[in-house]
Order: structure tokens, then sequence, then C-alpha cells
């Protein structure tokens, strides 16, 4: 499957099986101690420009933004930060939010093609944002999650999966257009995390061959040298078909240039090397 | 208080933990100076976990220590003592919200720190937790939640409780991964906790 993200004046990026895994950079987020929630409550935009030019430079594809925490209103930060970022930048966007009126603010001001992050099982979630979805055109992401929380097992991950996608269908959302995130929890308490996503990966892969995005943040939770699970845990996702990953970009580049490559995405190692050779003249 | 025991259990050495357990009860020793060892030694993981020599895996084993401790201790426990909970917890995960991780942890201590937990789970809307609070009369109410509208929800939640008019007679903390002493103040309870550590402190402090 391939989906296809533009940026604001076109820049186009393609996610699929045939071509590198996708690097969305994580760091536009209020949860960090990297200033950004401060500037978004002062609506300070430039320490997070500084932030996306970092990412970008770091080698992330698109940039991840997320703005809602308490004491921020998202539906006038989120359209604020889009509209600011756009005309600095011509990157494609994720805008992370369940708010169907941010989000429509956001895509107002003309930001290409960004992928929508994220559709849930819940009713509520499906209703507010699929209509926008179509309407914009957007590219998405299903999350394996409803209204009882994250499941355990693959199954019924796959079930919730199953039923945003007949809603999907039946809004006329191209599956292309559709990125499955499998989910996982913290490997700090829960052994069998990593695995269970890993099995949720290889079900929707071979049930409808969706690409599929994870964020490495959650596996590492509550454990200490967090980056090293991290690094291994998409290293690994890469093998079970995972095409996008939401991570920060300096830390996780060079071993997803790495993983590319023994995945087979990455002939005579042409990128590889250029990378190596751009890291070495820096 | 057994130093060596106490340091065994605080290093997370389990099976020899429980060896000595066994040797202790065999020759005799009062089982509640075994289980005070065993709290004193919960402090310092505590303590551990607090200055990040101690990760979240670590506390969990330490919690299976204690229980496995407890375990042991029980049959000699008399039925007077065993129902003498230290205080009665009501935790929930407020409505809209589904987040149980962090909450399940601060059940878990709270458990087998000795008090009486009753979990209701998540998406709890405010009027349920207002009738266990009448149930069951606890001294502590915790709200959890990780999302931003949860902040709402728990605000409700103090709201009615305050409404009911059991707001004087409980204690209210709340918890999740945002949450700071102006959440606190915007839902107007009387304290938050950073993590399972922290809720096993203010009920101690409270109870």
């Amino acid at each position: 499957m391939k989906t296809v993200l533009y940026g604001p004046r076109g820049k186009e990026l393609i996610i699929g099986d045939d071509v590198p895994t996708v690097i969305i950079g994580e760091r536009i987020n209020p949860f960090g101690k990297n200033g950004i929630k401060e500037a978004l409550e002062k609506r300070d935009i430039d320490p997070i420009l500084r932030v996306a030019e970092e990412q970008i430079s770091d080698g992330a594809d698109a940039l991840n933004i997320s703005v809602g925490a308490f004491g921020i209103d998202e539906t006038s930060v989120l359209p604020f930060v889009v509209e600011n970022i756009t005309k600095r930048f011509d990157v494609p966007l994720c805008l992370e939010s369940r708010n169907p009126l941010a989000i429509k603010r956001a895509l107002d001001i003309g930001c290409g093609k960004p992928l929508i992050n994220s559709v849930s099982g819940e009713t509520h979630v499906m209703e507010g944002l699929l209509p926008i979805i179509k309407a914009y055109k957007t590219a998405v992401v299903l999350i394996a999650s409803d209204g009882k929380g994250i499941p355990k097992d693959s199954d019924s991950r796959l079930k919730i999966i199953k039923d945003i996608l007949e809603q999907t269908d039946r809004e006329n959302i191209p599956r292309e257009d559709i990125i499955v995130d499998a989910i996982v929890d913290s490997v700090a308490l829960n052994a069998k995390a990593a695995l269970n996503t890993f099995e949720t990966m290889k079900m929707v892969k071979r049930e409808w061959n969706l690409n599929l995005i994870l964020g490495a943040s959650n596996i590492s939770y509550g454990l200490p040298q967090r980056s090293f699970i991290n690094i291994v845990f998409l290293s690994t996702a890469i093998n079970y078909g995972l095409t996008c990953a939401i991570t920060n970009p300096r830390i996780l580049k060079p071993y997803i240039m790495a993983s590319d490559l023994i995945a087979g995405k990455d002939v005579l190692a042409r990128r590889y090397i250029s990378f190596c050779k751009a890291l070495k003249s820096r | 208080m057994d130093q060596y025991f106490l340091n065994l259990m605080a290093d997370l050495r389990e099976q020899e933990v429980l060896d000595l357990t066994k040797e202790k009860i065999a020759s005799g020793v009062d089982h509640l100076e075994i289980l005070d060892s065993a709290r004193a030694a919960m402090e310092i993981v505590g303590k551990r976990f607090e200055v990040g020599e101690y990760f979240l895996p670590d506390l969990i084993m330490a919690g299976e220590i204690l229980r496995g401790v407890s375990e042991l201790v029980k049959p000699y426990i008399k039925q007077k003592e065993e129902t003498k909970k230290k205080g009665r917890v009501i935790i929930a995960t407020v409505e809209g919200d589904i987040h149980d991780i962090g909450k399940d942890i601060v059940v878990f201590m709270l458990d087998v720190n000795g008090y009486e937990v009753y979990d209701l789970g998540v998406d709890v809307p405010a009027k349920r937790i207002v009738e266990k609070i009448k149930d069951v009369s606890p001294q502590v109410v915790g709200l959890s939640g990780f999302l931003t509208l949860a902040f709402d929800a728990m605000k409700k939640t103090v709201e009615e409780i305050e409404r009911a008019g059991l707001r004087d007679v409980i204690k209210i903390m709340i918890g999740g991964g945002q949450i700071d002493e102006r959440v606190r103040e915007y839902v107007k309870a009387d304290a938050y906790g950073k993590d399972a550590i922290a809720a096993v402190n203010l009920c101690k402090k409270w109870i």
C-alpha cells in the first residue's frame, strides 16, 4: 500500500513498503522538557520553529504537531502553530488531536495533505473526525484502542481496526490514506507488550496490507536508558512491516537507516552510504 | 527490626527474603516484627525510586516480594488483626478517560502497603464515585486521568462530592501524566501525586 502526503507547497512524501521508512519528528509536543509547553502558552513561535528546523535537519520527513495540554486551547493554538510552520517550511505534517474543530481550523489554513493522528474505535471520535478527513482528503491514523482502553491481545486490537475500517469505507475514505497504529504498552510492566504489537501488525498486514505506524516512546516508559529500548523496538518493528515511525530523528535516524538496509529496502546501500558521508562532513 | 532482612528486601532479593521469612517463622519470630521490617524496606524502595535509582519494574518487584512475605505470615495472623487495614481508599480513572496503567500501579502499591483499596476501574462517572463514598466511607479518594479532558471530569467529580456534603470528611488526591499544581488548583483536590510512591505517602500522611 502506498500513502502519499504533501507539504503546504507540494512537497511529496511516500509511505510504503518499497520506500524508506518515514520518520515523523515527535518533538513538537507540550510534554517534554524542551520549552515547547511554555512557548505554546505564550504563543511564542520561535522556539517551536527552532525545534521544527532541528528535526528537519536531523532527518525528519514530516513533523508531528501536538499542542493539547491543560490550559492550552487547541482550537486556536493548533492553527497558530500550523500556520507558522507552513509559512516557513514545505514539510508534510501530522496533526495529533482528537478535537474536530482544532483539526478543521488547522486544515483551513492549507497545509497540503497531512496525516491526522488519530481515530480510535470510540463512536464520538469517529463521528467527529471522519467527516473532516473525508472532506479535506487527508490521510489518517487508525489506532487500536476504544472506549474500554487498549486491548492486551492482538485479536481484540484487530477487531477494533476492522470496526473503524467499516466506518472509513462507509465514508469512502480510500484505503491508501489509512495507516494503522497497532499501539504498544510499556515493557516495564508487560513483558509481552511488544510481542502483542508485532502480532497485531502481522495480522493487519495479512488482512488488509495497510501501512503501519508506531510511536517509539511508550515502549520504554518507566525504564532507564530509554533510547536503547526505543532503538531496538523500532528496528524490530520495521521487520514486521512498520513503514512510518513517530520519533526523535536525532537519535533514531541512523538506526532506521541501518534497519532499512537490513530489511532489504536499500539496494546497494545507496541511502545508507550517503547518510554516513553526510554524517562525516558534519 | 532486622537490618539484614530489611536490606535484603530493599535490594529486591526475592528468594533470599522469602527463605529468611520462612526461617524466621519456623524459629518463632513474631510475624508483626517481620511485617514491620518488610514495610520499612518498602520505604527504602520508595526513596530509591524517587531519586531515580529504582524504576517502575523494581517497584512492582518490591510489591511482589511484600505480597509474598505477607502470604507466608498470613496463617499466623489472628483474625482480629487481619481485618485491621490501615484505611480505606477509593481509586478511579475519571469519566472520559481510559488510561489504567498508572492507576493500577497505585492500586497495587496501596494494597500491598496495607490499605483497603476499592478500585472502580476506568471511565467512572462522578455519580458512581459519590455512591461508593457513601457506601464505604473512605478516608481518601484518588482520581486518575491522563487526558487533558480528564481534568474537567476530575473537577466535576470534586464538585459532585462537595454537593453530596462529603467533601469535608475525605481527602482527595489526583494523579496522571500531566498533572501539576495548577491542575490541582483547578480541580480543587487536596493534593496531587507524581507516582505511586507519592500516593502511598499521601495516604500515610492523611490516615
